[in-house]
């Protein structure tokens, strides 16, 4: 391991870059081209740097790495505290890979304000790689919370007709969700006396106070994952967002949600995780078949991969909470997968909305004979998404249902329709957009992929295919951490069971 | 009390006011409106001195003059944010009054004298020198308020304010007698040894002007529902004086108000911490709700500072060391931020006039970015978004309220701070989704740049550097709870 600090550096080098593109000065057309080419050497050295994290961590322990800690704030005892693990680890990943391409998804749609938006994204980036490497809570906090800025100015400025309504909605939605965290995190404090996360997983919290602060968790968790019935703020955010912001949504800003519950819900409050799961199980079926039946129906692209992802979603959930190892292991698979394959969907769906600007599912058709390229690239990801053996998809999903058929078959059997119901929405998409016969006449002059758009889908392809065939690199580095978070929860829940059976 | 000189050096701040004040009322009455920039620069330099003063005098808590004056960290850290705002709001009308022509040297006079009776306030140590400085600051600030004479907007804010306060400072008063009539004495130190040493419920008379004493100073924080002179106040006066209105005095009474209820009154808190928390409650509510559909940007400010009110009132009524502190953090806080806003809305000129609604921040993103950027950092940050200052002021006053076992309490004003969310984040939108209107008339002006330069660096970097303001604030919490 090297000594100096580089997941502080991973988090704050777009902070820098967003400082540089700020400074830029002049005309406007070169002030745009600055602006991009300083966004994207910005978050491609992230990425780089962040590679080191991965080729430095050591799989043969489940405790943090790479920590760093300074004093923060000395009165509540809170300190910048850094770490990742096997769980944390490859989310830092995710979201170094896709900033880049995303500043790349940009560079011609975006051409008002350039500057103000790449500053945007890269302290998104900033925020979201500090959330998943953030070890002290109100750290995590800040980090969690602060996304929301750039993510609001983001939908709200360079979003479609409807953006300022689905702005407000999301900023709002999750604020509410996130103050009762917050409440929480207080309580915390006051009954642990520390924020640290490190201690706060060693220590045990009296199961009554769980209770009420895995509701509040869950207030928050479950509208970023988002669960049924506090998704509707996703279609509306997905359909207004700028294509790099649907994919910023759909691949990290859900996974936070998700990674709460596995960080915090599960190993902290293991009584009630334990005592919540069936509710958790039946949210997450239900939205599994409702929205892919929701999104059966839809006429809009975006807000159909939008549907979809509440799905995927589910399943990301239910693994989490049967708490197996296949289970627990296919859920943080299933989300990696998830962040890669929705977000070359929402990509996908951005090339056509470039040139014809229209989402309408019904505007296009026979697309295969003007786009052969584009068509064999949706073709990956579209097959990814329902769950095709080869492809990320199927080792998340299927690792999740073995899991979740291990807890209750019925479950399993649930969760399996939204497979059939995926692979039905998702090819019905398919051939409505890219088969039939070419007739509308503005089709006619489309044009197949651009270099620069093969350079944004060659990175995405390459990692469908490579979690779907060889997922072992990936579940290597979470073995360790995923084995001791469930030995942890099962001891805690002994001990809680012997208490009870005591205090009879 | 026979050697007095040493005393005299412990209210250097209030002398070189009281001097200061005096020498350049005379000047201002000989040279007449000429001398109206040199009188206001030398204004400023005697509030900054007075501050000067009052951070140099580190000895512990002091009482003098028979009781009636304590000087203590709590008194230093809150006098500090009053000379800091009120000196501010000095600098902040140099462009407005100039352009409007209402430069006098009465201005910057009067607002040295208000200080003065601010920095009195919160040294009280006895409901009689609570009165004094109460009226002096207040009898200044109703002149301020009407100060621009030929507008009838003016003239009806200074009077509204001039009534509803005179109503008030009489149910001040009437609290007070009634606590001297019941407990027989207007000492702070001699009623809480009064209070702390009956075993039994305390007297109902007691109790009924303590009711008084709160709703008086209520009005003066501007906490519902004592809150309806704020709004028409805020629109009416001209908007360096609304600028001062949102700051000194607000941070003055809040102070003045967390020494009564902890310092005399402390040993009655279960009968004063429901009445907090209810006026916190309504505050909070109503400073959410109302301000949504306010179009008028001084208006909109007027609700926000009502609800801010609400939430340093969160922190009081959890009365611990840590509530204290919270309040302390809370009012630093919102003057940078309030400094800022109103910096900003100084700035809001078309033509070479003031404009004051919502829409006509439109598209403020092009045609201003810098100010637009400054303008949502406030916002932001009032909303309680971190990681911006904001955030952090809510934090350490809910931490309190929970401490306390205040869950209901937190909650409530987690969620009304996501309402008030909604139209801060209005503002925001109108300056960033819009598309642009007029452009506001450039340049701002130098020093109202400079402030909000530093005031939006201040609430971004304050997530870095709070320990030594936090400590401040502990230090001047924890004198509170000498006994």
């Amino acid at each position: 391991m090297t000594d100096w600090p580089i997941l502080s550096l991973v988090i704050f080098l777009p902070t820098i870059g967003a400082l540089f593109v700020f400074l830029v000065r002049g005309d406007a057309r070169i002030v745009a081209r600055n602006a991009r080419m300083t966004a994207l050497w910005t978050s491609l050295i992230t990425f780089v740097l962040s590679l080191g994290i991965w080729i430095d961590f050591d799989t043969s322990t489940a405790a943090f790495q790479f920590v760093e800690r300074a004093d923060w704030i000395p009165i509540l005892g809170a300190s910048y505290h850094l770490g990742v693990d096997g769980i944390s680890m490859l989310f830092v990943i995710l979201s170094t890979f896709l900033t880049p391409l995303c500043v790349l998804a940009s560079w011609e749609a975006i051409q008002t304000r350039v500057k103000e938006y790449m500053i945007a994204f890269l302290l998104l980036e900033t925020f979201m790689v500090g959330m998943f490497c953030a070890l002290d809570f109100v750290l995590f906090y800040i980090f969690f919370e602060g996304v929301l800025i750039p993510m609001f100015l983001i939908i709200g400025v360079w979003g479609g007709a409807n953006r300022v309504y689905a702005a407000f909605k999301f900023f709002l939605y999750t604020l509410t969700g996130s103050v009762l965290m917050l409440v929480a995190i207080m309580v915390i404090y006051f009954d642990a006396e520390t924020t640290d996360i490190v201690e706060l997983l060693r220590l045990g919290f009296d199961p009554d106070l769980q209770i009420w602060l895995w509701l509040a968790f869950f207030a928050s968790f479950a509208v970023k994952v988002p669960m049924w019935p506090v998704h509707t703020w996703l279609p509306d955010a997905h359909v207004e967002a700028p294509t790099a912001g649907s994919v910023i949504l759909a691949g990290i800003l859900l996974k936070m949600g998700a990674y709460g519950f596995l960080r915090f819900s599960l190993p902290m409050l293991p009584v009630a995780s334990d005592f919540f799961a069936p509710l958790i199980f039946t949210l997450s079926v239900i939205a599994i078949v409702y929205t892919s039946l929701v999104a059966l129906a839809q006429e809009d692209m975006k807000k159909l991969i939008a549907y979809s992802s509440v799905a995927h979603m589910g399943f990301v959930t239910i693994g989490i909470f049967t708490v197996r190892t296949q289970g627990v292991e296919g859920a943080i698979v299933q989300m990696l997968s998830h962040g890669v394959i929705s977000a070359a969907l929402f990509l996908c769906v951005g090339v056509v909305y470039d040139r014809l600007h229209s989402r309408e599912i019904s505007r296009y058709g026979g697309l295969v004979h003007r786009m052969p390229v584009y068509a064999a690239v949706f073709m990956v990801f579209m097959l990814g998404s329902v769950g095709l053996p080869g492809t990320s998809g199927f080792v998340g999903e299927f690792l999740v249902l073995v899991g979740a058929f291990q807890v209750n078959t019925w479950l399993a059997l649930l969760a399996t329709t939204g497979i059939v119901l995926g692979a039905a929405y998702m090819l019905y998409l398919y051939r409505r957009v890219i088969f039939g016969e070419l007739t509308k006449e503005d089709l006619k002059t489309m044009t197949d992929l651009s270099r620069r758009e093969i350079a944004i889908f060659a990175p995405l392809v390459a990692a469908t295919l490579w979690m779907g065939v060889w997922p072992e690199p990936f579940l290597d580095v979470m073995h360790a951490s995923v084995a001791n978070l469930i030995e942890n929860y099962e001891v805690a829940l002994r001990a809680a069971d012997a208490v009870t059976v005591a205090g009879r | 009390m026979t050697d007095a000189l040493p005393e005299l050096t412990l209210i250097l701040p209030e002398l070189i006011l009281v001097c200061g004040g005096m020498a350049l009322l005379m000047v201002g009455a000989f040279t007449g409106d000429r001398s109206y920039h040199s009188v206001s620069w030398v204004s400023v330099l005697v509030i900054l001195g007075a501050g000067v003063a009052a951070s140099a005098t580190t000895e512990p808590r002091t009482t003098l003059f028979g009781d009636q004056f304590v000087v203590d960290a709590f008194g230093h850290f809150m006098k500090w944010l009053v000379f800091i705002g009120s000196a501010l709001a000095i600098v902040m009308s140099f462009g407005y009054n100039r352009r409007e022509r209402i430069g006098r040297p009465e201005y910057p006079i009067l607002i040295v004298f208000a200080t003065l009776g601010m920095s009195m306030m919160i040294s009280a140590n006895d409901l009689i020198s609570l009165y004094v400085g109460l009226e002096l600051q207040s009898l200044a600030l109703y002149v301020i308020a009407a100060f621009r004479r030929d507008s009838a907007r003016s003239s009806e804010a200074g009077l509204k304010y001039f009534v509803l306060g005179a109503l008030s400072s009489g149910m001040l008063l009437y609290g007070c007698s009634m606590v001297y009539g019941f407990a027989g004495s207007t000492g702070f130190e001699t009623l809480a040894g009064l209070f702390s040493r009956a075993d039994a419920a305390p007297e109902i008379g007691v109790v009924v002007g303590l009711v008084f004493v709160i709703a008086g100073l209520a009005f003066k924080i501007s906490a519902v529902p004592f809150h309806m002179w704020t709004p028409d106040v805020y629109q009416g006066a001209p908007t360096p004086v609304t600028a001062f209105f949102a700051i000194a005095p607000k941070v003055a009474a809040m102070a003045l108000f967390v020494r009564v209820l902890v310092g005399p009154f402390f040993d009655l808190f279960q009968q004063w911490q429901q009445i907090v928390v209810f006026i916190a409650i309504l505050s909070m509510i109503l400073g959410a709700l109302a301000a949504i559909w306010q179009t008028n940007i001084k208006r909109l400010l007027a609700y926000s500072s009502i609800g801010h009110v609400g939430f340093a009132l969160v922190g009081l009524a959890a009365g611990s060391t840590d509530g204290v502190r919270g309040v302390a953090i809370y009012m630093a806080v919102y003057l940078v931020m309030t400094a800022g806003t109103f910096c900003c809305v100084l700035a809001m000129r078309q033509n070479g006039r003031m404009v004051e609604n919502l829409t006509d921040l439109a598209g403020l993103s092009r045609n201003a970015p810098l100010m637009a950027l400054a303008l949502a950092i406030f916002m932001f940050s009032m909303a309680g978004i971190p990681p911006l200052a904001g955030f952090f002021s809510k934090l350490y006053v809910f931490l309190a309220a929970v401490d306390a076992g205040l869950y209901t309490l937190a909650v409530i004003g987690v969620l009304t701070s996501v309402i008030s969310a909604f139209y801060y984040l209005r503002i925001v939108k109108i300056m960033y989704f819009d598309e642009p209107a007029e452009a506001f008339d450039k340049p701002m002006g130098r020093s109202l740049a400079a402030i909000v330069a530093v005031s939006s660096v201040l609430v971004v970097a304050f997530i870095a550097f709070q320990t030594p303001i936090v400590r401040a604030a502990e230090v001047a919490a924890a004198v509170l709870f000498f006994s």
